[in-house]
């Protein structure tokens, strides 16, 4: 099976924000709650760069390793995905996430939080593939449907890569040596770091 | 040349190679960019090198959505605060509780249930009036609650979720979440409740020192003088307001997260709340047995308040003197505990 990864070309990204709006749109994703995002490090400053961010779907996660309900699951892509059913919401996994990637709306008492979001890979979650029960819980479910990650899909620069680790890695590598630069795989190092060595 | 776009591609792919391996690629590397100050020519790989390095540690920028939180693009601290969750905790946690519950069998089993020295008296007086034990039982009945909860979100994943399964073990989790948010309150209330009524007897003195000398009268043999509480009492009085004080703070900074401190601070809150918690919890355990199985006589100070005249002489001579003044022969309830 194909190892899943996103990978940001920072040398590309252009700041549009498309790949946050795809994402909303495409999973219905409610106000406050962003799966995806776009951080720009020294803004205005010499070596300015964009990057898209969202759920890196890490090799051994962290949020999966503090979840006091064991809530998170990897599937047989690299997928990281979560039951909304089994959530309680208590936050942990924002602590241990490195990328910021899950989101809480606040619905549960003292305006805490209520049950955990994030990027699925647009590979939904443990309902049946497909099914409104899941579009209405994790948004929808584009790997089953046999496509890739709409944000990365529609990105007009091709900054944003989803696929198979190993051949993003090698559209990557390519660019890198045809322009003789680049700034690296953003986040891989910490993403999927314990996984070299496996 | 293949050796160098081979290393050049490693090199612009991973992040953490490209440190160790960027002078060599600095120098392989053709393009060369001009830094904006002109001083002298900056290769563009020592910029990634720079932007790599940052990646050391938390790297923040800007973001055009209003969450602040959302500008922290990377923060590696996120995999040490799991692997306290992982590994330090559930050691704290185990060594701490089980433990105690193992010195505590131990003491049971040589020591057996302590007696009141000389038998009961069947004169009681009055160690605490209704409001102390209110303040005591709201705040022990909370902890009992907040504790149970907050093990089992610490370790309810080991030992609970396989007993009774994924969906049962939600539904438990989630109320004890919900218990844990709403029993702070009467929890803190409970703490305050106890520092103003007991602070000052809990002083420390020089009669503290000679309690600990004493053994405590747990592992040696007699008593120290003691005034309303002794040195043990006092351990356990400000164990519980100043841990479960810092316990309370920590616990509102998680209740309502990100409102006064970043992510460092929440993960540092979080830690610092979970191992005053199981500290805490395993103190407690100890004063539940000295004041239950372990003692004869000492439940009833909190019970009906009323406590045996010669347990208190054994346990608080000072105090009863203080009590009864000079006549040693007094009857019934003295005077109040105030």
């Amino acid at each position: 099976m194909a190892r899943m990864k996103f990978l940001c070309d920072a040398e590309r990204c252009i700041e549009c924000n498309a790949c946050v709006t795809a994402c909303k749109n495409e999973h219905e994703v409610p106000w406050g709650i962003n799966r995806r995002r776009v951080v720009t490090i020294k803004d205005g400053e010499p070596g300015e760069r964009s990057i898209s961010m969202a759920c890196m779907h890490c090799t051994d996660a962290p949020c999966a390793a503090v979840c006091p309900v064991d809530c998170f699951y990897t599937t047989a892509d690299g997928v990281v995905l979560h039951s909304k059913d089994l959530c309680i919401g208590c936050g942990y996994c924002f602590y241990a996430c490195p990328f910021g990637a899950p989101q809480y709306p606040q619905t549960s008492n003292f305006g805490s939080r209520g049950k955990m979001d994030k990027c699925t890979f647009c590979a939904g979650g443990p309902e049946d593939d497909i099914t409104p029960v899941e579009y209405q819980k994790y948004g929808s479910n584009r790997l089953a449907e046999g496509k890739l990650p709409l944000c990365a899909e529609m990105c007009s620069t091709k900054a944003l890569l989803a696929g198979d680790g190993d051949i993003i890695a090698a559209i990557y590598k390519e660019r890198v040596v045809k322009r003789g630069y680049g700034t690296g795989a953003w986040g891989w190092s910490v993403a999927y770091k314990d996984s070299s060595a496996a | 040349m293949t050796n160098r776009l081979t290393r050049l591609a490693a090199a612009g792919l991973l992040a953490l190679p490209l440190l160790a391996g960027g002078p060599a690629f600095a120098q392989g590397a053709g393009p060369v960019g001009q830094t904006p100050s002109g001083q002298q020519p900056q290769n563009i790989s020592e910029q990634e090198v720079q932007l790599f390095q940052q990646l050391q540690g938390n790297v923040a920028g800007r973001v055009s959505i209003p969450d602040a939180k959302a500008s922290l693009l990377i923060q590696p601290e996120g995999k040490s605060w799991r692997d306290f969750q992982r590994e330090e905790l559930k050691l704290i946690g185990g060594i701490a509780i089980f433990g105690i519950l193992a010195v505590l069998a131990i003491f049971f089993a040589t020591r057996g249930r302590i007696k009141i020295e000389g038998g009961p008296a069947g004169r009681t007086i009055t160690r605490f009036n209704g409001l102390e034990r209110f303040a005591h039982w709201l705040t022990a009945s909370c902890f009992i609650v907040l504790g149970l909860s907050g093990l089992n979100i610490a370790f309810g994943r080991a030992l609970l979720l396989p007993v009774i399964g994924p969906e049962a073990f939600t539904a438990v989790s989630q109320a004890g979440k919900y218990a844990h948010n709403y029993l702070s309150f009467p929890f803190t209330l409970g703490v305050v409740l106890m520092f103003l009524l007991w602070a000052k007897d809990n002083i420390p003195n020089k009669l503290d020192i000679d309690w600990l000398k004493a053994g405590g009268g747990l592992v040696g043999k007699g008593h120290a003088h003691a005034h309303r509480f002794n040195g043990g009492q006092k351990m356990i009085f400000w164990s519980t307001v100043l841990g479960g004080g810092a316990i309370a703070a920590t616990g509102y900074f998680l209740m309502f997260p990100f409102t006064v401190t970043d992510m460092a601070g929440m993960q540092l809150a979080h830690i610092v709340h979970a191992v005053l918690g199981v500290l805490l919890i395993a103190m407690i355990l100890a004063h539940i047995y000295i004041g239950s199985v372990g003692m004869e006589g000492a439940f009833a100070a909190m019970g009906s308040g009323e406590v045996d005249l010669n347990w208190a002489r054994a346990h608080h001579d000072l105090w009863v003197q203080d009590m009864m003044g000079t006549r040693h022969e007094g009857r019934g309830h003295p005077v109040a505990a105030e």
